[in-house]
């Protein structure tokens, strides 16, 4: 059975639009106050959101997400309480929920346990950071039979080789890096991300969603003819950032700008693929 | 060169593995961006092991630049004083840079020349590591930028300026303890960002798969020297090597030439700090546990929720929270014994062999002269061959404030 996140690529593809996938850093400032920030983002129309799980090393993250992670830590953000905040969210939004994390805290939360209570919580899915297809069986194989999505990256450096492996593993979509480097938003889009998305659709006929670096509705213009979905984070955990007495007006209000981008797209190209 | 059948029993997934395992340890635990460089450098250190001409540079700058071979000293006045023991060093602090850093570096930067990288990046914790890898820089003309944690840049200031000197760009890491540990994570950010023109010098046998085996092997030329001499020397093999253990690499290089003689015992010192508390120490065999941090699986200091500790010692070489995984297959084997003295425990051996043999060893190899001088006085009869890693020149300010002579 398909997941929160498979059904709503299905509705998606029925309306022939396009994903807008927030991402944010569970417990970011504290954790009452990033349920509600999810809630106003789900409200806000946003089709997947991605709830960061911090870690003391997060070596895949520019500096506006690891202050983010740092801020949450503080507050406890740690796995059980992000589980529950997940099983709060459930009481008001179907918003399909996807856990983004290093390996070493759900390693030691313990696979099994990980799968289970996150399924339990009403969590769609995840995916690991810095975990490499090749050491990802087990953590698959369990996800799997908890019917979870596992959602791998695709980079630019990947070969054809590996982006068939990443196919192969992912369920719910496949996450497209735009560019080199760690997350965090930037002017302009690489062009990167065009060859790499050639390449995936090759392999696999999953939704592509692209990330890093996206910060502008015009972003999401550019990226509409090509991709499925597009991620954003480090724009929105800036936004959070300069507005954490009541972030989630603010957070909300950006994610409803950036959606302009989608419909800029529509209007100038009616007849996308 | 052919190995022992047992040689492959003993270190099985390392070599020959496409993951890199040593056991259950190792693996490659990398984001996607850096996967394909990580296996088109194995591919390329495969080809340069392979190749002659690689090796005889190697071994000529080995030679006649960096000072090899390096001396087995006899201790003789540390071993009367102690009693017991025939106590041997293994002088690697009188290597060019004044540690076995420069082993791997050179190693690397010739790897990194031979895949057309243009820049070197490299952590560094006590700024050996630094060091060795600006001097390669220097000497190969490669850009170079290191990253150090603030404390690190304090309390090694001497070896800030060196690097400096040498023409690398030293930045300074703020997050979290602002030692190793975080300039690690800045070093992987740096590659992620720049990985098409930039090798990354890893200093220890830690990260993703290769480098535990890449470092390893080009430090293992301290135990191949080290086993020729003693058997010179003496006509026997020793009973026990001892080595402190920060990542790992001077312990691993001394150790491995020798896994295979069952009667040589094996101690690596770990860092005891100021006590047993997590965050004191970085003893990871004694109070952490199995967990991922920077592309490895091995003994990591972490809290209750995966969340790395913060770490203490007074070596900045041997702060940090992992430990490579080979030796975490080693230990749970029982092949080598991991214990950890204390910052009191060097400082105090640090003075001992300053005064018995006039040689000032780095604060991260008073930890082991610390070991050898626990053990020696039981130990007579016996021989114990010392890696001493390098010197202490990096070390005076903290000497002079702790000492207080």
């Amino acid at each position: 059975m398909p997941t929160r996140i498979g059904q709503r690529w299905a509705e998606l593809r029925q309306q022939n639009g396009k994903a807008l996938i927030p991402f944010l850093m569970a417990g970011d400032p504290d954790i009452p106050t990033s349920i509600e920030v999810v809630l106003a983002l789900a409200r806000a129309g946003s089709d997947i959101i991605e709830l960061g799980v911090p870690f003391s090393e997060p070596i895949a993250d520019g500096p506006v997400v690891q202050r983010s992670g740092e801020r949450a830590l503080q507050k406890g953000a740690y796995l059980p309480a992000i589980l529950e905040m997940v099983r709060q969210i459930r009481r008001d939004s179907e918003v399909p929920l996807l856990l983004f994390s290093y390996m070493n805290p759900i390693l030691r939360y313990g696979l099994e346990r990980f799968a289970s209570d996150a399924v339990a919580s009403g969590a769609d899915g995840a995916l690991i950071t810095d975990l490499s297809v090749e050491e990802a069986a087990p953590y698959v194989a369990v996800m799997r039979r908890h019917g979870l999505d596992t959602v791998f990256l695709a980079a630019p450096t990947s070969t054809d080789e590996r982006l068939q492996r990443v196919a192969e593993l992912s369920t719910g979509f496949v996450y497209a890096i735009t560019r080199m480097g760690v997350t965090g938003a930037r002017e302009q889009l690489s062009d990167a991300i065009t060859p790499l998305v050639r390449r995936l659709r090759a392999c696999t006929s999953l939704p592509i969603a692209a990330g890093f670096g996206i910060s502008r509705p015009e972003h999401l213009t550019e990226l509409a003819p090509l991709v499925d979905g597009v991620v954003v984070g480090s724009a929105l955990v800036r936004c959070l950032e300069e507005h954490i007495q009541d972030p989630a007006p603010h957070v909300a209000e950006m994610a409803r700008w950036l959606r302009e981008g989608f419909r800029a797209q529509k209007e100038a190209a009616p007849k996308q693929i | 060169m052919a190995k022992p059948e047992t040689a492959k029993k003993t270190t099985p997934a390392g070599e020959t593995g496409s993951l890199g395992r040593f056991g259950s340890f190792g693996g490659r635990f990398a984001p996607e961006t850096l996967m394909h460089p990580l296996e088109e450098l194995e591919q390329a250190y495969r080809a340069a092991q392979a190749d002659p001409a690689f090796q005889r540079e190697l071994n000529s700058l080995l030679r006649d630049y960096a000072g090899r071979p390096t001396p087995l000293y006899q201790a003789t006045h540390l071993s009367e004083q102690l009693g017991g023991a025939r106590i041997y060093l293994k002088r690697e602090d009188l290597l060019h840079t004044g540690a076995h850093k420069i082993n791997n570096c050179l190693g690397q930067g010739l790897l990194a020349r031979r895949m057309g990288k243009r820049r070197l990046i490299a952590e560094t914790g006590a700024g050996q590591h630094g060091v060795a890898t600006a001097t390669v820089a220097a000497l190969l003309g490669f850009e170079c930028v290191i990253y150090m944690g603030e404390r690190d840049m304090a309390r090694q200031r001497l070896n800030v300026f060196r690097m400096r000197l040498l023409g690398a760009e030293v930045v300074p890491v703020r997050a979290g303890s602002c030692t190793l540990k975080e300039a690690i994570s800045e070093t992987m950010r740096d590659w992620v960002t720049n990985v098409e023109t930039t090798h990354y010098l890893l200093g220890s046998v830690l990260g993703p798969h290769p480098y535990p085996t890449i470092v390893r092997d080009f430090q293992t030329v301290i135990g191949r020297e080290a086993r020729r001499q003693i058997l010179e020397a003496e006509g026997r093999l020793p009973d026990l090597l001892i080595a402190c253990v920060g990542g790992g690499s001077n312990a691993i290089g001394l150790f491995y030439e020798f896994l295979n003689d069952a009667s040589v015992a094996m101690v690596g010192v770990e860092a005891g700090g100021r006590g047993p508390a997590l965050g004191d120490h970085a003893a990871r065999f004694h109070g952490g546990s199995p967990g991922v941090l920077h592309g490895s699986y091995s003994y990591v200091l972490q809290d209750e929720m995966g969340q790395i500790s913060t770490t203490h010692s007074v070596s900045a070489g041997l702060d940090y929270a992992a430990v490579g995984p080979e030796h975490a297959m080693l230990h749970d084997a029982g092949r080598v014994e991991y214990t950890s003295r204390s910052d009191a425990e060097a400082l105090e051996a640090c003075r001992l062999l300053s005064r018995t043999e006039g040689i000032i060893p780095a604060l991260e190899a008073a930890h082991a002269v610390a070991e050898v001088a626990r053990r020696a006085p039981s130990a007579s009869g016996q021989i114990f061959v010392m890696n001493l890693s390098g010197r202490g020149d990096k070390d005076m300010e903290i000497l002079e404030r702790e000492l207080k002579l």
